[in-house]
């Protein structure tokens, strides 16, 4: 594999009195897609949030790019090239599409560069294109996550961090968002750092997936083979074995406790 | 008319200063007044002890005191963001209460007139003399909104202000400095109280308790709807039309409270104020 992009050591997050990320490790290889897994409350979010700085961990280290960001100002790890694209798409309501997407493009310097990749957030949703006057407040949801993808790709980031980018929508929008991400990665080469309730998806369009329970690491590998095996398919993708008798009698356990 | 139209600008001005440090901070800056007063005593200072001509006071004594808002943002008022409302009230009553003393020890406490090129001069207009001071008043305010919508809408930094007050953590994201632009918002808003102080420091001479001028302009930044930048305006032509028309028809007196009945009318028949629901859009 390439070289690793971020590296997360040993991370543990409070909030408040409560540690919400219990010492995890994790790296994401340059160009690849990562995928962290997981249910409510399991800690996603928050280490997203850890690593672009909104919240400061209280022990471990986050390395990026040969760099140590950690406890840095989101705003200073936004310019070193990370992009996050908050749960529930956080948007400026009451500026237009087109302003959204140029505050994407806030930390940046070249007109050209940001005239040329506003075409090209068009091209990949040609709806903000339509819409480009309009409140981003008045866009629907899917609309609106579209907008947030796309206003953090205006950054030209190395690296996009995406929180949940299927809350909320309908499944054929989810399937458009997630190739959309995929042709991201595979077309400009960002790397993402994706976190998911809907493992079906992230696992298909992922190289690489950790299983994050209650703040710590339970598994990990690569897509393919999690895909395959027995407890993800039973507690993430929803899918029963019939067994013998052809129903079940008890209730499995997860292996991995 | 013309005088009610004048004095009803400044409200607004100072109402948009309210209005915009709550808009971006959700802090109510109840030294608003006060910054008038410093803008207008900084002015008389230049004007009057070393005899700078009045423009280069006038954008000194705004400069000033902008700079002033942003180091008061950045080194006191940063920390109380997300205390609770109270205590940002009194903290903000406290300072403007040092600001005064301040003035009063800088400056003393007698009254003083700010002489400008307009000082007691009209022109008559249509057979009513107007007095070029009250004109004054009104071309400032009419450009000085012209300006900042300008900047507001058309700047990149005046619409990172506005992402930034509409939605703090997405800003972050977007890699913009969120804390200087607060700071910056507390500048303008300190820049634009230190207008509204010069130009009406020749309409109404100044003192230390110029501030006091602040509680009305909190009255029009309500009754316009607080959060809605015209709403503010409006509220304060309107309050300075009502302490016209109220000194005019009404018992002696009532000049003084309008405002307050005004204030306390609206707050019982529409909370949200004038534009409260509608217009709370732009920053």
């Amino acid at each position: 594999m390439a070289d690793t992009l971020l590296a997360v050591a040993n991370l543990e997050t409070y909030y408040g009195p409560i540690m919400a990320i219990r010492g995890i490790s994790f790296a994401v290889p340059e160009r690849s897609v990562v995928t962290i897994l997981g249910a409510n409350g399991a800690g996603k979010s928050t280490i997203l949030k850890t690593v672009s700085g909104v919240m400061d961990p209280q022990k471990g280290t986050v390395t990026f790019a040969g760099r140590e960001i950690q406890g840095m100002d989101p705003d200073k790890v936004t310019r070193l090239g990370i992009s996050h694209v908050p749960e529930g798409r956080e948007v400026f309501p009451f500026l237009s599409v087109r302003e959204n997407l140029l505050m994407g493009a806030f930390t940046r310097r070249d007109v050209a560069g940001v005239a040329e990749d506003l075409e090209l957030v068009y091209s990949y949703f040609p709806v903000l294109r339509s819409r480009a006057e309009q409140r981003a407040g008045s866009l629907s949801g899917g609309e609106q996550q579209m907008l947030a993808i796309s206003r953090a790709l205006m950054a030209r980031p190395r690296m996009m961090l995406l929180d949940e980018p299927s809350l909320g929508l309908s499944p054929r929008l989810v399937k458009e968002i997630f190739e959309i991400i995929a042709r991201i990665n595979r077309e400009r080469g960002v790397t993402v750092l994706l976190v998911e309730q809907n493992a079906n998806m992230a696992l298909h369009i992922a190289d690489y997936g950790y299983v994050l329970e209650v703040g710590r690491i339970v598994m990990e590998d690569t897509c393919p083979r999690l895909l395959e095996k027995e407890d993800i398919k039973e507690f993430y993708l929803g899918m029963k074995e019939s067994g013998v008798r052809g129903t079940r009698r008890w209730k499995r356990k997860k292996t991995w406790r | 008319m013309l005088n009610g139209l004048a004095v009803g600008c400044i409200y607004g001005l100072v109402a948009l200063g309210f209005v915009l440090i709550y808009k971006a901070t959700e802090l109510v800056n109840f030294a608003q007044g006060d910054l008038l007063m410093l803008g207008a005593f900084t002015c008389y200072m230049f004007v009057v002890w070393y005899g700078v001509g009045y423009w280069v006071a006038f954008a000194l004594a705004v400069a000033l005191v902008a700079l002033f808002g942003a180091v008061l943002d950045a080194t006191i008022l940063r920390r109380i963001i997300g205390q609770p409302q109270f205590s940002v009230v009194m903290l903000t009553i406290g300072l403007g209460a040092i600001f005064r003393s301040f003035a009063s020890i800088a400056w003393g406490s007698e009254i003083y007139t700010l002489p400008t090129p307009f000082s007691a001069r009209a022109t008559r207009l249509a057979g009513v003399a107007v007095s070029h001071e009250y004109v004054s008043i009104i071309i400032g305010t009419v450009v000085l909104c012209a300006v900042l919508y300008a900047f507001f809408t058309f700047t990149r930094i005046g619409l990172a202000m506005q992402a930034s007050s509409q939605n703090q953590l997405a800003a972050y994201y977007m890699g913009i400095p969120v804390k200087l632009m607060f700071s910056l918002i507390w500048a303008i808003s300190a820049g634009v109280a230190a207008i509204a102080g010069v130009l009406l420091a020749p309409v109404s001479l100044i003192d230390i308790n110029l501030g006091f001028i602040g509680l009305k302009a909190f009255a029009a930044a309500v009754l316009g709807g607080f959060g809605s930048i015209p709403g503010a305006l409006v509220g304060g032509i309107t309050i300075g039309l009502i302490e016209l028309f109220s000194g005019a028809y009404l018992p002696q007196g009532f000049k003084d409270v309008a405002a307050y009945v005004v204030l306390l009318v609206v707050l019982a028949v529409r909370p949200q104020g004038m534009f409260g629901a509608i217009t709370r859009k732009k920053v």
